[in-house]
């Protein structure tokens, strides 16, 4: 699919930057096809060309696609078909989601049980494509420039989340959590259980932010603060501490742009100006709710 | 352990805030964390280069474009226009209420790509809240129009974040369980997922508040810009 958007991007004229949109979409194609040939260095250099092109060298092209009056039109024509299609996406993930881990052929799961939703989501876009190929009859390109056209709003986004989980792993790797544990609890006055608890919960959310992803914050602030202080010293109970825990390091994801997935992508493909709008959204709900958490739990941990 | 690997952070937040392209600092800070814990630049560089390319599964979801972008050559958004515009008492904050509640319930029994920004916020919740606005209120300007797809979006956000954890086989779920087993604690996982529903009935309720009043926001608006 990017290599043929990026086919289509060095024939589109109207784009200044053609070559650039080329080159990015072409190096992504590379990734996806051959991405586990190539050794670790290799797609090292890759990521950093990506990242090259994807700062500076992209403009918008001009797809194929019909306008808003030809859109209105087939709209009242055709009525709720359009639905269709869409709705064979969810229907056939779940559906997929719930059988194929079961299935299995001569001993064999027919689907790495683990990637199971994955690949039934990407099933039922499958057969999503094809419905709607059939029921409508577009021309042969268009499911090409139009995928072109959204994907080229989206622009450098695209591999955000990949390039971030990339900098948690080089994050893992230099132990930058356990430094920020260690500056947690030695700078931080925890003699108190309401203090603990303050301190684990926005530090959660603190940390998140950081990180982008709670599943980063979650072990490292639990062993320097939750476990030891809230757990051992002062009595809490670790599921309470556990659960409330994590969701005050949700908290932190609603507010960060390292939270790319939910954050960044969203507003790229809202075709938003701003790309941290969907944040400022956000934050008047993130605060506020890690404030009655952060109280939930100090009610909630020491009495159960 | 040093503490110099935390300069990465310095970097990461400083860069963010400059608003340089965010590709470009996500790589300085992984150089600059790297090297601050005495790694070689070329082991950095291999360690980005495997992670990236093992994280490829996250990028499933672009296969969506395709179809979305056929069904709105096809008059996908206009539809949904079509239909939100014929209930009357639909306003910008209930259709995003109603919108996160079926997200929050769905997610908590463990149907998570049911709904998504992009397979139902970008062709369906967005249009049907901006058609929403504009029969109430006439005609939206851009700035009230992006403010309303940003809303959109946090719905979903919000939805899914403080539904999920209901779900006993969730991976955050799995993780906490995971992670206080090796703490020495066995907790049934069914324990973990009662104690989420406090914090989703509040986050419910606070951003179920903050779209309500987004009707009286945009009213107000609406009102300013034609006296």
């Amino acid at each position: 699919m990017f290599a043929a958007i990026a086919v289509r991007s060095v024939r589109d004229r109207a784009n200044r930057k053609r070559f650039g949109n080329a080159a990015f979409w072409g190096l992504l194609a590379l990734s996806f096809l051959f991405g586990s040939k190539l050794g670790d260095f290799a797609n090292g250099i890759l990521v950093i060309a990506l990242m090259a092109l994807g700062a500076g060298a992209m403009g918008l092209g001009s797809p194929k696609t019909t306008s808003v009056a030809e859109r209105e039109e087939r709209a009242k024509a055709k009525g709720n078909a359009v639905f269709v299609p869409a709705l064979f996406i969810p229907v056939i993930a779940i559906a997929g989601t719930l059988t194929l881990g079961r299935v299995t052929i001569g001993g064999v799961p027919l689907a790495d049980p683990k990637q199971v939703t994955l690949i039934a989501l990407a099933l039922g876009i499958i057969v999503a494509l094809i419905a709607a190929l059939l029921r409508f009859r577009p021309p042969a390109l268009a499911p090409v420039e139009e995928g072109r056209r959204l994907c080229d709003a989206i622009g450098w986004a695209i591999i955000l989340p990949q390039m971030l989980a990339a900098l948690g792993a080089v994050f893992a790797i230099s132990g930058v959590g356990g430094a920020v544990g260690r500056i947690a609890t030695t700078w931080l006055p925890l003699g108190h259980p309401a203090a603990a608890v303050a301190a684990y919960c926005i530090g959660m959310a603190l940390f998140t932010m950081v990180m982008g992803n709670a599943f980063a914050a979650f072990p490292v602030m639990t062993a320097a603060i939750g476990v030891p202080l809230i757990v051992h010293r002062f009595g809490g109970d670790p599921a309470i501490m556990g659960a409330v825990g994590m969701l005050s390091g949700f908290c932190g994801t609603l507010a960060t742009p390292m939270a790319a997935n939910y954050n960044i992508v969203p507003a790229a493909l809202l075709e938003l100006p701003d790309r941290n709008g969907v944040i400022w959204a956000q934050i008047p709900t993130a605060v506020p709710l890690l404030l009655c958490n952060t109280v939930l739990m100090y009610i909630l941990v020491f009495r159960f | 352990m040093s503490l110099w690997p935390l300069l990465g952070i310095a970097v990461l937040v400083i860069g963010f805030a400059a608003g340089i392209n965010p590709l470009a600092v996500i790589v300085l800070t992984a150089l600059t964390t790297g090297i601050a814990a005495g790694l070689s630049p070329l082991h950095i560089i291999s360690a980005l280069g495997k992670a990236y390319n093992d994280s490829r599964y996250v990028s499933i979801i672009w296969l969506v474009l395709p179809v979305i972008g056929l069904l709105e050559r096809e008059g996908l958004q206009e539809r949904a226009r079509v239909l939100i515009a014929r209930v009357r008492a639909a306003t910008v904050g209930r259709v995003l209420i109603a919108y996160m509640l079926l997200r929050q319930i769905t997610t908590a029994l463990g149907l998570t790509s049911l709904c998504g920004q992009a397979q139902t916020v970008r062709p369906l919740i967005a249009p049907m809240a901006e058609a929403a606005a504009e029969v109430k209120l006439g005609g939206i300007s851009e700035r009230v129009r992006y403010l309303i797809r940003a809303y959109a979006a946090s719905a979903d956000n919000v939805g899914a974040f403080f539904g999920e954890d209901i779900f006993i086989a969730v991976s955050s779920i799995l993780l906490i369980k995971g992670f206080l087993q090796q703490s020495g604690f066995d907790i049934p996982p069914l324990r973990l997922s009662l104690w989420a529903i406090p914090t989703a009935v509040m986050a419910f309720a606070i951003h179920g508040v903050r779209l309500w009043r987004l009707d009286m926001r945009l009213e107000r608006l609406a009102r300013e810009k034609s006296p």
